[in-house]
C-alpha cells in the first residue's frame, strides 16, 4: 500500500472527527434552545459561532487539579482511554468509493480489513474502560455508581447492537463495510419508473431500528444518559474530572456520536452511496469534463453524500437528547433484556429464513 | 529489524509483564486491569500473524465483555483488601499451582512442535485463502461443517453451566 496516501487518509479522518467536536458543541447549544425556546449563546461572532473556540481557550488555561483522594494513574489515564478507542473505530469505515488515480487504485477508507464490522464492535467496547476506570479512580460515591451503571449498561445493550447488525451482514454476505455499502448501490426494486436502491433499512426495518436504539444506548446519549444522571449522579463518572480531562471525555462522547452515525449511515443507508438527485447534478455539472476531472468529482459528491447523512443522524442525536427524558435503570434493563434482545433474535432468524429462501 | 519484529516484541513483553501482574497485585481491581492488557496484548499478536478475525473476537468476548463483568462484579464487592494473601497461603496449594503451570507449558511445548517447522496447510495455506475470500469465510465454514459437533457441544457446556450459576444463585437467595 502507498504510504503518503495511507497517512493523507489518517490525517484527514482525524482532523475531520476533531473538528465535529466544536461544530457539535456549536449546534447542541443552538438547537437546544431553539427546541427550547431560548436563544443560547449568540453573544460571541455572528450567530455565536465563536463560542466553541472560547471554550476550547478556557479549558487550555484552567488548572488541572492534582485531587488527593484519587488514584492518580487511573485517574489521568482514563479519559485517554474514552477518546482513543472513539478515533480508531472509524478506521475501517468507507467515506468514498474508489477511483484510478495517476495509475494508482485509491480506495477512501484507512484499512479495508476482513473481519470490518467486527473490528468496530471490538474497539467500540473499548471505550467503557475510560468510564469504568475514571469512576474508580475517582474515589467517589457517585462517580463510582455512574461507573458501574455503565458497565451494565454496555453489556446489556451490545448484544443487542451486535445481534442487530447479523440481518445485514447475512443480506450482504459480508463483514466488510466496503462491500457492505457497495451491495447498496444494487437495485431493490423499480417504482414509476424510479429505481429504489437496496439500501439497509429497507431491507433490514427492525434492524434498523434495534441498532439506532442500541447506539444510543453505547455512546451514554439521552434517553440513555445514567452514566452520568446529572440529576441523581451530580455528574456520574467525571465528576471529578476538570480542564482538559474533561475535555478529553467531552470529545470521546462526540467523536462516538460521529462514529456512530457513520455506522448507521454505511449500514443502513448506503454509506457513501449517492443522495437521490446528486448522479444527475454530477452528470450536469461535470458530464462533458475530463475522465479524471469527472472521477474527483464522483469521489466528491460521494464524500459529500456521506456527510450529509452522518450530519442528518448527528443531528437526529442531538434531536432525541432534548425530546425525550431519561430512563429509570430498572426501566433500562427490563429494555435491554426483556424487548431489544427478543427483538434482535427475531431479526436474527427472519433474516435468515429470508435468505434462505433467496428473497433478499 | 523490521517493524512486526519489534511490535512482536514489544506485544509479547506486555502480555507477559501485565499477566505477572495479575497474579502479583494486592488490589483485585489493579489484578483486573493488568488482565485487560493482557488480552489487549495476546489480541495485538494475532492480528500481527493475520489472524484478524481471532483478534476482533479476543478483544469483543474478553476483553470487551467478560472483563467489564470482572471489573462489575469486583466493584460491587468492593474489595479492597487483598482477598488471596500469597504468604499465608499453604504450601502445598503453592507447589500444586507450580507444577499445574509447568505441566501446561510442557504440553503446549509438545502440542505447538509441529507448527514450528510445518507450514499451514489445506484451507489454511495463503494461496487457499485469498481464493476462498478471506479468513473470516474459512475459519466459519470449516466451523459449521468439519467442527460442527465439537462447536455445538462447547455451546451445550456452556448451556450447563449458566443454567448451574442460576440454580445455585436461586438456592443461596432463600
Amino acid at each position: 500500500m502507498d504510504f503518503p496516501i495511507l497517512w493523507m487518509k489518517i490525517a484527514v479522518v482525524l482532523v475531520g472527527l476533531l473538528a465535529t467536536v466544536p461544530i457539535m458543541l456549536f449546534v447542541e447549544r443552538r438547537g437546544s434552545a431553539l427546541m427550547q425556546d431560548r436563544l443560547g449563546p449568540n453573544r460571541i461572532g455572528p450567530f455565536g459561532l465563536l463560542q466553541a473556540a472560547l471554550d476550547v481557550v478556557k479549558f487550555l488555561f484552567k488548572e488541572d487539579r492534582a485531587l488527593r483522594h484519587t488514584n492518580q494513574a487511573y485517574f489521568t489515564l482514563a479519559p485517554w482511554i474514552a477518546v482513543v478507542p472513539a478515533f480508531m473505530t472509524f478506521a475501517v469505515i468507507p467515506f468514498a468509493s474508489s477511483m484510478d488515480w495517476d495509475g494508482r487504485h485509491v480506495s477512501f477508507q484507512i484499512a479495508n480489513l476482513d473481519v470490518g464490522i467486527l473490528y468496530c464492535f471490538a474497539i467500540a467496547s473499548l471505550g467503557v474502560y475510560g468510564i469504568i476506570i475514571a469512576g474508580w479512580a475517582s474515589n467517589n460515591k457517585y462517580s463510582l455508581m455512574g461507573s458501574l451503571r455503565s458497565s451494565a449498561q454496555m453489556i446489556s445493550y451490545e448484544l443487542s447492537m451486535g445481534l442487530s447488525v447479523i440481518g445485514i451482514i447475512l443480506s450482504f454476505s459480508s463483514l466488510k463495510l466496503g462491500d457492505i455499502a457497495l451491495g447498496q448501490g444494487q437495485a431493490f426494486f423499480t417504482v414509476f419508473g424510479h429505481t429504489i436502491p437496496k439500501w439497509g433499512v429497507l431491507i433490514q426495518p427492525l434492524g434498523f431500528i434495534l441498532f439506532l436504539i442500541s447506539v444510543f444506548a453505547e455512546t451514554n446519549r439521552l434517553p440513555f444518559d445514567l452514566p452520568e444522571g446529572e440529576s441523581e449522579l451530580v455528574a456520574g463518572y467525571h465528576l471529578e474530572y476538570g480542564s482538559m480531562k474533561f475535555a478529553l471525555f467531552f470529545m470521546a462522547e462526540y467523536i462516538n456520536m460521529a462514529v456512530a452515525s457513520a455506522l448507521v449511515t454505511t449500514l443502513f443507508f448506503g454509506g457513501w452511496q449517492m443522495l437521490p438527485g446528486f448522479p444527475y447534478l454530477h452528470h450536469v455539472l461535470f458530464g462533458s469534463a475530463e475522465f479524471q476531472t469527472q472521477e474527483i468529482a464522483r469521489v466528491g459528491f460521494e464524500a459529500l453524500s456521506f456527510l450529509s447523512k452522518i450530519a442528518f443522524f448527528m443531528w437526529l442525536f442531538v434531536w432525541v437528547r432534548w425530546t425525550i427524558p431519561r430512563f429509570r435503570f430498572d426501566q433500562l434493563m427490563h429494555f435491554g433484556w426483556k424487548v431489544m434482545f427478543p427483538l434482535s433474535l427475531l431479526n436474527v432468524v427472519l433474516t435468515a429464513y429470508l435468505v434462505m429462501k433467496g428473497v433478499l | 529489524m523490521n517493524a512486526e519484529i519489534i511490535a512482536f516484541i514489544a506485544l509479547s513483553t506486555i502480555a507477559l509483564v501485565s499477566a505477572l501482574l495479575v497474579v502479583l497485585r494486592e488490589n483485585p481491581v489493579g489484578s483486573a486491569f493488568s488482565l485487560i492488557l493482557s488480552f489487549f496484548a495476546v489480541a495485538g499478536l494475532y492480528a500481527l500473524v493475520g489472524a484478524h478475525f481471532v483478534a476482533a473476537l479476543q478483544i469483543l468476548v474478553y476483553t470487551g465483555a467478560i472483563m467489564v463483568l470482572f471489573v462489575f462484579v469486583v466493584m460491587l464487592l468492593n474489595a479492597d483488601k487483598p482477598v488471596l494473601d500469597f504468604l499465608k497461603t499453604s504450601k502445598w496449594i503453592k507447589m500444586t499451582g507450580a507444577a499445574a503451570g509447568i505441566i501446561l507449558l510442557i504440553v503446549t511445548g509438545i502440542a505447538l512442535q509441529p507448527a514450528r517447522t510445518i507450514q499451514a496447510t489445506g484451507p489454511w495455506s495463503t494461496e487457499q485463502l485469498i481464493a476462498s475470500g478471506g479468513h473470516t469465510r474459512v475459519l466459519s465454514l470449516s466451523m459449521f461443517s468439519d467442527h460442527l459437533f465439537a462447536f455445538e457441544l462447547t455451546s451445550f457446556l456452556l448451556l450447563a453451566a449458566i443454567v448451574a450459576t442460576i440454580a445455585l444463585a436461586k438456592r443461596r437467595r432463600s
